[in-house]
């Protein structure tokens, strides 16, 4: 009898705080992309957001990177689409997104630690000081080099200040030796070519925000990458193999030992790690050197929300959540990412279950993102920085495969990055 | 297994055509047999109109406006200069002379898949059809065979092909198990254009053998026995009989695969992503990564680009349906 | 018993030349059409870095561990090559440089140095059922499903009525203004959807059906390749068979169900093949108008796997052969009737 009282009892009193729950219960919808387990990691800690909040809902929408590339900009341009959304193309929907600041409690906490990347996405002006974006993956672009293939050469590593030249001419010479098929690779992404080009002394754009692409420093990269495609260096099939701004990347090649020297970033680490395992002993190195710099470029993620949303202080709530240090290192630690977040970065974050080689090779790219050229900072954050990018991979692959000579590659990318600054000039 | 659901099928038919005789039945004593047609026609064309028509027209709005946003009323006018940059050539058969070099090496590259991918697959499906219309054992497996690659996804189809074709993949193991070196097939250029009009064959053949077997077998058997009676050759059989009676069947197959080809993208996208540099980027992978992929994204060129395309396409299907009638009338 | 079986052949008793050749096609034909999506489905249980092994197995192989006193985790085995231990198998502990550091499984306490081109890991045939399961933890699977399921039956239906009402229309009827009916849409026949894409969207969004299964459905159920196939076939049924049923006054609609669509039966039945495959496979359009996980179809999860920078192989696999197998068992089991349905037309 008292049990089923006490059962009737209980029955009621969840009803009711279901339907309370129901009555004031702000949902968020959140669209999310992945490239290893962030959706899950960000879902988990959601999770934990919702336990604090119980007026807030947030469902978690896990879509393809298409959908969030090409769907969410008409999305949003038609005042529809998600509260928040996990994006890669900051500038271009910067224009969408939502100033945290007037929601946050402590606005200092996010200039002191994310300060860098929140400034890729304030494009009003030079007065603008909004808060927009959490970066919740920071990724450098590095090469990783296969050491047991130098060990098996007899070939000694170039040091930490070593030119592409000395690199390459390594790695031919350790591809000779151990009749390795590919002495060096980059992925094929106009972002990749960026560091390199920097190091040259590319400068991509002046003060005033006019884009220069094609100047001497750009020019002397693009010669020595297109006759190290010819000739062999560089592996011709992840360039010449595809057309327009496909991305494509050597990770394969890199993991059956086929590849010496591999260009590509942070985001591989993961999957070396797991996938390589004990087979050979790989490492991350210092970016090569150009005459002007020896630097990689920056680039990542953010979360950010929307400002047509219906809820902005839940979207702001939610956010200011997923930035404090604890959460954020938590989630960095599961998805094996670089953290953006400064005092992280000093602190160094602990990846549970990461193997040495995962640890050493995420260790370095933390202390390479301190060390990066400004200018591949202000490039991240540069606003035709996609069509720059864009036209780079186009182009530059018409000259590997003998399209176009070099020259009027050169002349296409040029052309090219001049009409897209004059559609996007020609919105306002 | 099979009885309840033909039981269900056969029932929903018959209330579905209860459902829709009341309203028809009215109509037609309202305004008479001579316009009932409109009646038929009226979903078709509401959808139509909404959804494919209207769309059109809107994209004419686009052509003919510039700028990157994509509601039309943030886009400025700028005349016809998305259709003249795609037109402006010093050369019209070396696109390197070309603003838009790209554009005309994905019209002529389209040009080159369609001939070639229709006309190879139309061999083909006919001489696969011609075998399953024999009297062999497995004649339903062995269509079910030739049909299943229809059933998969264009990319699914274009990643099975990727991981046998690619540099690592098992065509080169293969090669070099037998002591070859191993072949570039998706960066060269002349073997990529051989691969992708490969896949799509693969991929499409198994729909158009069934129809043309349909075809076949719709052709009565007293006009072979008659055929072999009079001692004819098999080669005079079909030369004689078989394609004259084929023809109705063959020219449904001719345009659907046109159709097909001229639209190819999502199978031959994910497979060489149009490489090496632009050798196999065919005309509808061109207007989706200016109007898509591109940032800022194009719109307008890219709608500029499909008008420019639906025209000749229009002036194709024109063409083709005069044939279509002239043979009709024979 | 099985060759006379084979080799039976039509009216003649010889096993000629053109029998062979049809033998030869047919054999290769299975190979080239069943071969690569046997690989994708062997390919689907290996894991992540055995699917980017080179050269690639066909079977889903991965390196045999043992449990050797002493050490907490178990150890791969390797066979040895060359040297001194060759011919034996061997448990490594951890590899240093050149060398790997081996132990014999049946003697744990005795290190063995071992060159690291001396040996081959030992290898066994190991399912990777958990790429399979994963999925299901990760996604709504059954939900999924349905929302596939729903779209491809209803737009199907849809589509089969609707377009075979209008090829009635264009075909049956003398009315002014058919021509121009039908040159609108063979107009619209060659112009794919996609070109279109923005446009349609606005469309979609200002009747407010984004997010609904609708937003799939409607915009694709008006195919003109539907209609014109329908209409060309509806052109070879004799009309008389039409004012027949006219005489004894049936309405245009029963004219139109109870003749035309009967006899239509092989031409319907191409269209439904047609639209199954469509709106299974249909990928792009609804990644824009469905960006709700609820209302997600199984092809829009399957395009989940694939991220900026990385795709995820064993699950993209995993989800491939799941997707795959509805429609290979619907197919399997209506695989009589559709042929038997399009060979009736020859019956005709």
């Amino acid at each position: 009898m008292v049990t089923k009282m006490l059962l009737a009892g209980c029955t009621a009193l969840s009803a009711l705080a279901f339907s309370a729950g129901i009555a004031n219960a702000v949902e968020l919808r959140f669209q999310c992309y992945q490239d290893g387990n962030e959706c899950q990691a960000w879902s988990e800690e959601i999770k934990k957001f919702e336990a604090k909040n119980p007026d807030i809902k947030v469902a978690v929408d896990e879509v393809p990177y298409k959908a969030i590339l090409e769907s969410l900009p008409v999305q949003l341009a038609s005042g529809s689409g998600p509260d928040l959304a996990r994006v890669s193309d900051l500038g271009g929907l910067a224009k969408y997104m939502l100033d945290l600041r007037p929601h946050l409690k402590d606005a200092d906490y996010w200039e002191k630690n994310y300060g860098d990347e929140l400034k890729w996405t304030r494009v009003n002006g030079p007065n603008d000081n909004g808060i927009y974006n959490l970066p919740d993956q920071l990724t450098i672009t590095g090469p990783f080099v296969n050491k047991t293939l130098f060990d098996q050469a007899g070939v000694a590593m170039p040091g930490d200040k070593a030119t592409w030249d000395d690199w390459a001419k390594a790695a031919v010479e350790v591809a000779k030796k151990t009749k390795t098929p590919y002495p060096m690779a980059m992925d094929r992404s106009g972002h990749r070519f960026a560091g390199p080009a920097i190091s040259y002394g590319a400068k991509y754009f002046d003060g005033k925000g006019n884009p220069i692409t094609v100047d001497d420093g750009f020019k002397a990269f693009a010669e020595k990458f297109v006759k190290w495609n010819k000739d062999g260096t560089m592996a011709k099939d992840v360039w010449a193999g595809s057309g327009g701004a496909t991305y494509q990347d050597a990770s394969q090649e890199f993991i059956n030992a086929t590849l010496v020297f591999y260009l590509s970033g942070s985001w591989q680490v993961a999957r070396f790690g797991r996938e390589i395992g004990d087979a050979f002993d790989w490492e991350v190195v210092n970016s090569p050197c150009g005459p002007a710099a020896c630097t990689g470029i920056p680039g990542g993620a953010s979360v950010v929300g929307f400002k047509h949303t219906k809820h902005p202080e839940a979207v702001a709530k939610l956010l200011d959540f997923m930035a404090q240090e604890d959460v954020y290192a938590d989630f960095i630690g599961q998805t094996k990412a670089i953290p953006a977040n400064k005092s992280l970065q000093e602190k160094r974050v602990d990846y549970p279950d990461a193997d040495s080689h995962v640890k050493k090779a995420l260790a370095a790219f933390t202390i390479a993102a301190k060390s990066l050229s400004p200018r591949a900072f202000e490039f991240q954050g540069y606003k035709n920085n996609r069509a720059i990018m864009n036209a780079t991979a186009a182009r530059i692959t018409q000259a590997i495969v003998g399209e176009s000579t070099l020259d009027q590659a050169l002349d296409r990318i040029n052309a090219d990055i001049a009409e897209a600054v004059k559609a996007s000039g020609g919105a306002k | 297994m099979l009885k309840p659901l033909n039981t269900a099928a056969q029932l929903g038919y018959r209330t579905a055509f209860g459902l829709f005789e009341l309203p028809m039945a009215t109509a037609q004593k309202l305004i008479g047999i001579k316009r009932i047609a409109w009646m038929f026609l009226l979903p078709n064309l509401l959808i139509f109109g909404l959804f494919t028509f209207l769309p059109i027209i809107l994209n004419f709005f686009y052509a003919t406006s510039g700028g990157d946003a994509i509601l039309l009323a943030h886009r400025p006018y700028v005349g016809t200069e998305n259709f003249a940059s795609l037109l402006s050539c010093t050369d019209y058969l070396d696109p390197n002379t070309c603003r838009r070099d790209v554009f005309w090496r994905a019209v002529y590259n389209t040009g080159w898949f369609v001939v070639l991918q229709v006309g190879f697959m139309v061999a083909f499906s006919l001489l696969t059809a011609l075998i399953l219309n024999r009297d062999i054992p497995w004649r339903g497996f062995f269509r079910s065979v030739f049909f299943y690659p229809v059933l998969l996804s264009p990319v699914v189809v274009a990643l099975i092909w990727k991981w046998i074709l690619q540099r690592y993949g098992l065509f080169n193991a293969g090669l070099e198990d037998v002591g070859l070196s191993s072949v570039d097939w998706l960066t060269d250029a002349n073997w990529a254009f051989f691969w992708i009009i490969f896949v799509s064959i693969w991929a499409h053949m198994g729909f158009y053998t069934l129809i043309l077997l349909a075809g076949l077998q719709a052709i009565p058997a007293d006009v072979y026995e008659a055929a072999e009676m009079d001692g004819a050759s098999r080669w005079r059989v079909f030369s004689k009989i078989t394609m004259p009676l084929l023809m109705p069947t063959m020219i449904v197959v001719l345009v659907l695969s046109l159709i097909r080809a001229v639209q190819a993208f999502d199978e031959i996208f994910v497979l060489t992503g149009g490489g090496p540099g632009s050798a196999t980027t065919l005309i509808l992978q061109y207007i989706y990564e200016t109007g898509f992929a591109s940032r800022p994204q194009l719109f307008g060129l890219a709608a500029a680009a499909s008008i420019l395309m639906a025209v000749v396409l229009l002036v194709l299907t024109l063409l083709q349906l005069r044939v279509t009638r002239g043979q009709a009338e024979n | 018993m099985l060759w006379s079986f084979i080799s039976r052949t039509r009216g003649r008793n010889r096993f000629d030349l053109t029998d062979w050749l049809t033998w030869g096609y047919l054999i290769f034909g299975m190979l080239l059409m069943f071969g690569p999506v046997l690989w994708v489905a062997m390919s689907s249980f290996k894991t992540d870095a055995a699917l980017s092994e080179y050269p690639p197995s066909f079977l889903p192989l991965a390196t045999q561990t043992a449990m050797v006193k002493g050490y907490d985790k178990p150890l791969p085995l390797y066979e040895i090559t060359a040297g001194e231990h060759k011919g034996s198998v061997l448990a490594q502990i951890r590899r240093i440089g050149l060398n790997a550091q081996m132990v014999d499984p049946a003697h744990p306490d005795e290190k063995i140095n071992v060159k690291i081109g001396d040996r081959q890991p030992k290898r066994e045939l190991t399912f990777a059922w958990d790429n399979y399961s994963k999925l299901f933890k990760r996604f709504n699977f059954m939900r999924y499903f349905w929302n596939s399921v729903f779209i491809t039956v209803v737009a199907t239906v849809i589509t089969v009525l609707f377009n075979s009402m209008a090829a009635f229309a264009l075909a049956k009827y003398k009315f002014r203004g058919r021509m121009v009916v039908f040159l609108l849409i063979i107009a619209t026949l060659m112009i794919p959807p996609t070109i279109n894409l923005v446009p349609i969207y606005l469309v979609v969004n200002e009747l407010g059906l984004v997010n609904t299964p609708w937003a799939v459905i409607w915009p694709a159920v008006a195919t003109p390749t539907g209609v014109f196939l329908l209409r060309q076939y509806m052109l070879t049924i004799p009309d008389d068979l039409l004012d027949a049923a006219r005489m004894d006054h049936a309405s245009e609609w029963r004219v139109y169900w109870r003749i035309v669509l009967p006899l239509a039966a092989p031409a319907i039945a191409v269209l439904v093949i047609f639209s199954v495959m469509w709106r299974w496979n249909e990928f792009l359009w609804p990644l824009i108008v469905l960006n709700r996980s609820e209302q997600f179809t199984l092809q829009l999860a399957l395009n989940a796997f694939q991220g900026d920078l990385q795709t995820s192989w064993s699950g993209l696999l995993a989800m491939t052969i799941l997707t795959l197998l509805p429609i290979t068992i619907v197919f399997a089991i209506l695989q009589k009737n559709i042929t038997a349905g399009i060979a009736q037309s020859g019956v005709k």
